[in-house]
C-alpha cells in the first residue's frame, strides 16, 4: 500500500483530471480533452474510467465496480483488486452501499442517489466516429451544434433495417445542445441518463477524452417524429429472480439449442432472489 | 477590368424569373494572394436571379480560387462578396459568422464538385445523401425525408427504387447527377459548380447537360460555373469570363465573347478547341 501513492496516480495527474472533470461538468456532454497517462492495463480495459475512479476517490469512499452488469467477471475483478491495492478503499457489489461506481457497459437497475458518482469506461467517445473521420470537422459540428449528420446515421438505420437498430451506444443529445455518445451502453439505458441524481462521469482513455452529466440533467435519446426512440429489451423474465423489467443478458446453457435469460446486473438479480426467498 | 455591366446581365429573357430588385450576388474587388503568387485579383460582377455565369480559363488561372473565395471555402485578402439572402437581405458573406456560412451553404447555396466523391458521402445511401441537407434544416420526419429524396432522384434521373443503393454502386454519371439531388434537394438560389462534367464522357455529359438546364429554368437557380470546356458553358452559360494569371481579362455575353474574342488569350482559346 506505501508502494503506491493514493490511488495509484500522482497529485498532479489527479489535479489535472479533476480540473477536467470540472470542465465537463460545466459544459454538460462536451468532450474536455485530457493528458491520459498510461495506466497499468491495456487500452480498451477501462484506462479512462480508471483514471477518472483515480481522481474521485478518498479514502472514505466504497467502490462498486460491474462489467457488462457483472461484479465477478475479469474486468470488474481486476479493476476492484486495483483499487483495494493502490487506494485501500473499502469495495462491495452492493448498489445501494457504494459511493462511486466504475462501469463498463450498462447503469445499475437499483436507482442511483444523490451521492453517489457513475464513471464510465468509454471506448470511443465521438458519436460521429465513423461517418465524419476528421475529427477537426467532428469538433466544428459540435461547436456549431450543426447535427444533420447524427441524423443520417438514423436515417441509414431504418432505411436498411426498417427501425432504429442502433441498440447500444445510441447517440443522445444533452440538455439540448451537445450530442453524446453514451458509451455502449445497452439504449434501455437511455431513460436512466435521463434527470438522474448521480453524477455521471464519462473516461476514453485511449482517445484522451473526459466528458460528464451532471446530476438531474436533461438527456434526450435522438430519434424520428415517425420512428420514436424505444428502449428495448429480450421479451423474457429473468431466469432466476423472475424480474420482468430489469434488463437481459442470454446464456447459452447447452450445443442443443438451450438457453436461458437471466438479469445482466447481478446485484440487482442476487438481491431479488434473496428477497423472494 | 472585370467589373460588368448590369444591365448586361439583366436580359430581358430573365426579367419575368427575377422579382428580386437587386443582383443576387454582387462581387467587388476579391483577391486572394498565396505569398508572392496571386491566386486571383481584382474580381467583380453582379450575378442575377436565374442567370448562369461561365468561368472559363487554363489550368492555374485562378478559376477555383475565385470560386473558393465566393463561396467561403477560402478567405480572400480583399474585396466583399454581398449575397442577397432569403431572410435578412444583403449580407455581406465574407464577414459573417461561420455558423451563418454553414447555414447559407446547406439552405440558399449549392455547391457541386467536380470529383462526385468529394459532394457524396459514399458510405451512405443515396437517399441518405439527398435527405442529410433537410436533416441538417431539421426534418426529423422519416416518411417525408424518403418522400422528398424519391421525388429529387426522379428529378436527376436516378429509379427511385435505388434509394438505398450506395453512390459506390452507380456509375460516374449517376454520382454527378445524385451530387446534383443532395445540393438542390433545399432549394437554393445559387450553385456553384466546378467542373461538374469533368471525367465525365461525351454522351453522358450532354445529359447531365440537359438537366442542368432544365433544373436551372425550373427552380430560377443563379449558377457559377467554372470550367475549361468551352462547349459546357455554350449550352449553359448567359455570360462569360475569361481568366488568365488571375485576372478576369474579358467578359460579356457567352455567344459574344466566344464568337467575336477581342482578348489575344480568348481568341487562342476559342481557336484551341477541337473541331468534329
Amino acid at each position: 500500500m506505501s508502494d503506491y501513492n493514493f490511488a495509484y496516480l500522482d497529485e498532479d495527474t489527479k489535479r489535472m483530471i479533476r480540473r477536467a472533470i470540472l470542465k465537463g461538468i460545466a459544459v454538460p456532454g462536451y468532450q474536455v480533452p485530457f493528458a491520459s497517462r498510461e495506466m497499468p492495463m491495456p487500452y480498451g480495459w477501462g484506462t479512462g474510467g480508471v483514471q477518472i475512479t483515480a481522481a474521485t476517490l478518498v479514502p472514505q469512499d466504497v467502490l462498486k465496480v460491474i462489467d457488462q452488469g457483472a461484479d465477478d467477471t475479469t474486468n470488474a475483478v481486476s479493476i476492484r483488486k486495483f483499487f483495494q491495492k493502490t487506494a485501500g478503499v473499502e469495495v462491495t457489489e452492493r448498489t445501494t452501499e457504494a459511493t462511486v461506481i466504475q462501469t463498463r457497459h450498462r447503469i445499475p437497475e437499483t436507482p442511483l442517489t444523490g451521492d453517489q458518482i457513475l464513471v464510465y469506461q468509454v471506448p470511443i467517445p465521438e458519436p460521429m466516429r465513423f461517418l465524419e473521420p476528421r475529427e477537426t470537422e467532428t469538433r466544428r459540428i459540435h461547436a456549431l451544434a450543426d447535427y444533420g449528420l447524427m441524423q443520417v446515421r438514423l436515417y441509414e438505420d431504418i432505411a436498411r433495417h426498417g427501425e432504429i437498430a442502433t441498440s447500444y451506444a445510441y447517440p443522445v443529445e444533452v440538455a439540448g445542445r451537445y450530442v453524446m455518445d453514451p458509451s455502449p451502453i445497452p439504449k434501455f439505458d437511455n431513460p436512466k441518463l435521463d434527470d438522474c441524481p448521480a453524477i455521471q462521469l464519462f473516461g476514453a482513455g485511449r482517445e484522451q477524452r473526459i466528458y460528464a452529466l451532471p446530476p438531474h440533467t436533461g438527456v434526450r435519446s435522438l430519434d424520428f417524429d415517425d420512428h420514436p426512440f424505444t428502449a428495448s429489451k429480450a421479451d423474457h423474465a429473468c431466469a432466476i429472480c423472475g424480474s420482468g423489467t430489469s434488463y437481459l443478458d442470454e446464456v447459452i446453457t447447452d450445443d442443443d439449442g438451450g438457453r436461458m435469460f437471466v438479469c445482466s446486473d447481478t446485484d440487482y438479480c442476487a438481491r431479488r432472489a434473496e428477497g423472494v426467498q | 477590368m472585370a467589373m460588368l455591366d448590369a444591365t448586361v446581365g439583366h436580359m430581358p429573357g430573365m426579367v419575368e424569373t427575377a422579382p428580386a430588385p437587386g443582383p443576387l450576388l454582387s462581387v467587388r474587388d476579391v483577391g486572394k494572394r498565396y505569398g508572392a503568387r496571386i491566386g486571383c485579383a481584382d474580381v467583380s460582377f453582379d450575378l442575377w436571379p436565374g442567370e448562369v455565369l461561365g468561368i472559363v480559363g487554363e489550368s492555374g488561372s485562378g478559376k477555383s480560387t475565385l470560386l473558393g473565395c465566393l463561396s467561403g471555402q477560402l478567405v480572400p485578402d480583399t474585396g466583399e462578396v454581398v449575397f442577397d439572402s432569403r431572410d435578412r437581405g444583403p449580407v455581406d458573406t465574407l464577414r459573417m459568422s461561420e455558423r451563418e456560412r454553414r447555414h447559407l451553404g446547406r439552405t440558399d447555396w449549392a455547391f457541386v464538385h467536380q470529383n462526385p466523391r468529394d459532394g457524396l458521402r459514399l458510405g451512405v445511401s443515396a437517399g441518405g445523401n439527398v435527405g442529410e441537407r433537410l436533416m441538417a434544416n431539421g426534418a426529423r420526419h422519416y416518411g417525408n425525408i424518403r418522400a422528398t429524396a424519391q421525388d429529387w432522384l426522379a428529378r436527376v434521373e436516378i429509379d427511385p427504387g435505388r434509394i438505398d443503393d450506395r453512390p459506390r454502386q452507380f456509375s460516374g454519371g449517376m454520382q454527378q447527377r445524385l451530387q446534383i439531388a443532395r445540393n438542390l434537394v433545399s432549394g437554393p438560389r445559387l450553385a456553384f459548380m466546378d467542373e461538374p462534367t469533368g471525367g465525365l464522357d461525351v454522351s453522358v455529359q450532354a445529359r447531365l447537360l440537359d438537366l442542368l438546364r432544365g433544373l436551372v429554368r425550373d427552380i430560377c437557380l443563379s449558377v457559377v460555373l467554372v470550367t475549361h470546356d468551352l462547349a459546357v458553358v455554350r449550352l449553359l452559360a448567359d455570360r462569360l469570363m475569361v481568366m488568365k494569371g488571375g485576372h478576369v481579362i474579358e467578359s460579356g455575353l457567352t455567344d459574344q465573347v466566344l464568337d467575336d474574342p477581342q482578348h489575344a488569350y480568348t481568341q487562342l482559346l476559342v481557336s484551341s478547341v477541337l473541331q468534329v
